[in-house]
């Protein structure tokens, strides 16, 4: 008898499991996947002004950083402006979709590729953003490399305020009904890395970034 | 892991007598508590939120055998190979299995806890197979000689700045830090280098989700998304209790499980993982194995302790129980500590190897009432404590104290009198002072406690004096 027999079968021994309850269960099952039922949910606003006054409030809540530009064409001025300010280099890792912006204009040197370790800035766009933690939603694709939000130590996210839902349910849902099936990594990322594990003191940048910057994207 | 809950009562002697233990824990202890209660205010409905999300989990549990079925026919679907393993033997067997087909030399691991209870670590190293803890917690622990975390959140909560620093300056070779930042930013750059040159990252699983055939992973660091990011393969191990039916679930357990583990509305970093490398993916690994463990939990299914598979190790039993926050996680001998561990570790490791666990809990119920999941600890304690006596595992001084007690009880004069006695020898005892702090009978009991002394009378007493005064 296989491992698998043997767990599998005491479970269902101790279920009382027979051919009949479970065809049932299992139509049970199809039934619940498809009606999908939600939990209860903390009220969230869902009128766009709502949204972005939310997203911020909660982004700025996980240490992030937030600017606001009208639209796509001024992000690259606002990222160059935000590494200026920081002493940061003018030199960025950048997901390949976001790549053909005018980033040559903007003085900010961008590599459209996965990163490495020695990328100190990484540019991403986002899926969408939730509102109610103040949470990028990235998904991985060959063109959105999920390292790019992951190993420099700062992040910047353009986010487009039309791309900002209410809740995790609400981003999943956009998943589905756009990507079809689940890409390999959905990152789901509030704020810097942090660690408390040394006397329960919060400390930024653990394993992952010190800094995430969103550009929100008012007019977009 | 080698249980050492036998020795339960030893390992608490020595840790109330570990004056810098019971100072960590003491600096620990306000800051899970506060933080959670001023974030759970953020939900409207935080008791709705905590019964939909047990009825999740039960909605599992009763039919566990198809929905595991499920969650590895959607997993295979996308490219993952689904293992099971009845125990921690075989748990070390597949991965080492797994580590010598793809020549892997060296793993980066994410926090498991399945890793601690299947004492893998070691396992790897005598295959000849490196392998690295990377949160920073278990990090810490890795290199101080393999030791066992004390709490299933925070690892380290029982050492203090001072010793992370001496260790890293041991271990590490480097000018000794006092700051936590800098120990920080040391660990990091040790561990960066560690995994871009891994050939292979091993995680826990804090949710299966059998609609997508995914694993969730929360962690703050950012160090579990590195081992699932940048290696050629992939190891996940988790227990098959894990699984949840929809990525709908996920969002509501989501809303609990930060807020009930360390009081953040949300970890930094929720990575829903599914499957392997894509054509034209730049990153994530080629192969991808999931090892579903049973270790004890197939046959809770349909027991008295079914609750107890509910559990979504939040840690927050132990951060608001008076008896961990008093010993520290180390006393309770095995993976898991605190109300959690003292049910978890005798149903794993055997109700005779951990005789001592289900008692060490006064029964407040605090557990009980911050439990995301709504698991009635210590219900289930005290279903342990009954077993323990059906199976005739109490001592037999203790059994004769009982009768003894019962022959007492059952004779209203006798009780009168024994009482009548009992609180004058009581009263002379405590000498005029309120509380009684050592008592020859019971010298190890009142090590870290006090006994409240009694006026000298006894309710009986008032109570017939009250009517009197009537
Ligand atoms: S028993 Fe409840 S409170 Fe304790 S770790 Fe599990 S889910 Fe959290």
């Amino acid at each position: 008898m296989t491992t698998r027999d043997d767990i599998l079968g005491r479970v269902r021994a101790r279920l009382n499991r027979t051919d009949a309850n479970a065809a049932t269960g299992r139509i049970a099952i199809d039934t619940l996947l498809v009606a999908r039922p939600q939990g209860p949910r903390p009220q969230v606003d869902p009128e766009k002004s709502a949204l972005v006054a939310r997203l911020i409030e909660k982004s700025l809540a996980q240490s992030s950083t937030v600017d606001r530009v009208a639209t796509l064409a001024e992000a690259p001025a606002a990222v160059a402006k935000y590494l200026r300010d920081n002493s940061l280099p003018l030199q960025a890792v950048i997901w390949p979709q976001m790549g053909q912006l005018d980033w040559l204009a903007a003085g900010v040197a961008v590599a459209a590729r996965g990163a490495v370790d020695a990328d100190l800035v990484g540019i991403t766009g986002c899926f969408c953003a939730i509102a109610e933690t103040g949470t990028l939603m990235l998904c991985g694709a060959p063109d959105a490399p999920a390292s790019v939000s992951l190993l420099p130590e700062t992040h910047i996210a353009i986010v487009p305020a039309s791309r900002i839902v209410p809740g995790m349910e609400d981003g999943f849902a956009l998943a589905r009904a756009e990507l079809g099936q689940l890409p390999r990594a959905i990152n789901f990322i509030s704020g810097p890395s942090r660690t408390g594990d040394i006397e329960q003191t919060i400390v930024l940048g653990a394993h992952g970034p010190y800094r995430v910057h969103l550009i929100l994207l008012e007019g977009q | 892991m080698e249980s050492r809950s036998r020795q339960f009562k030893a390992n608490t002697l020595a840790a109330l007598s570990n004056p810098g233990l019971q100072q960590n824990m003491r600096q620990a202890k306000g800051k899970f508590v506060d933080k959670r209660a001023k974030s759970i205010r953020e939900l409207d409905d935080f008791d709705g939120t905590r019964t939909a999300a047990a009825a999740i989990r039960n909605r599992v549990l009763d039919n566990l055998d198809l929905w595991l079925e499920k969650f590895e026919a959607s997993a295979s679907a996308r490219g993952a190979t689904v293992l099971w393993a009845k125990d921690a033997d075989e748990i070390c067997r597949h991965v080492v299995d797994i580590a010598r087909r793809h020549e892997v030399k060296k793993t980066v691991k994410s926090k498991s806890m399945l890793s601690e209870e299947a004492g893998l670590n070691l396992a790897l190293e005598a295959a000849g197979i490196q392998p690295v803890e990377t949160d920073l917690g278990e990090y810490i622990l890795q290199i101080n000689n393999n030791e066992a975390p004390s709490h299933i959140i925070a690892p380290v909560v029982h050492k203090s700045l001072d010793e992370v620093a001496d260790l890293f300056e041991k271990v590490h070779g480097t000018p000794r830090k006092t700051e936590i930042t800098a120990l920080t930013r040391e660990a990091r750059e040790v561990l960066r280098s560690h995994f871009l040159t891994a050939d292979m990252g091993i995680s826990g699983g804090n949710f299966l989700v059998a609609e997508t055939g995914s694993v969730a992973l929360v962690t703050n660091e950012g160090n579990g998304r590195m081992v699932t990011t940048l290696p050629r393969v992939h190891v996940v191990i988790t227990g098959i209790e894990k699984v949840i039916p929809t990525l709908e679930d996920l969002s509501t357990l989501m809303r609990l499980l930060p807020r009930s583990a360390t009081g953040q509305s949300i970890s930094n970093y929720v990575s829903v993982l599914t499957g392997t490398q894509a054509a034209g993916d730049l990153d994530g690994p080629e192969h991808l194995y999931y090892i579903l463990v049973d270790n004890g939990r197939a046959d809770l299914i349909g027991s008295e302790f079914q609750d107890m598979l509910r559990c979504i190790r939040c840690g927050a039993c132990m951060n608001h129980c008076p008896v961990y926050q008093t010993i520290g996680g180390h006393a309770y001998g095995w993976v898991y500590p605190g109300p959690m561990g003292a049910v978890l570790t005798p149903l794993y490791t055997g109700l005779e190897n951990a005789l001592d666990l289900p008692h060490a809990a006064t029964l407040c119920n605090q557990c009980g009432v911050v439990c995301p999941v709504k698991i009635p600890l210590p219900e289930l304690l005290r279903k342990l404590r009954e077993k323990q006596v059906e199976r005739g595992l109490r001592p037999q001084g203790e059994r004769r104290a009982f009768k003894f007690w019962a022959r007492l009880a059952a004779s209203p004069t006798l009780y009168a009198l024994a009482a009548w006695f009992g609180v004058r020898y009581l009263k002379q005892l405590a000498g005029g002072r309120k509380t009684i702090t050592s008592f020859s009978l019971v010298p190890e009991w009142m090590l870290g406690r006090d006994f409240p002394a009694p006026e000298g009378k006894t309710f009986r007493e008032l109570y017939a004096e009250r009517g009197e005064k009537k």
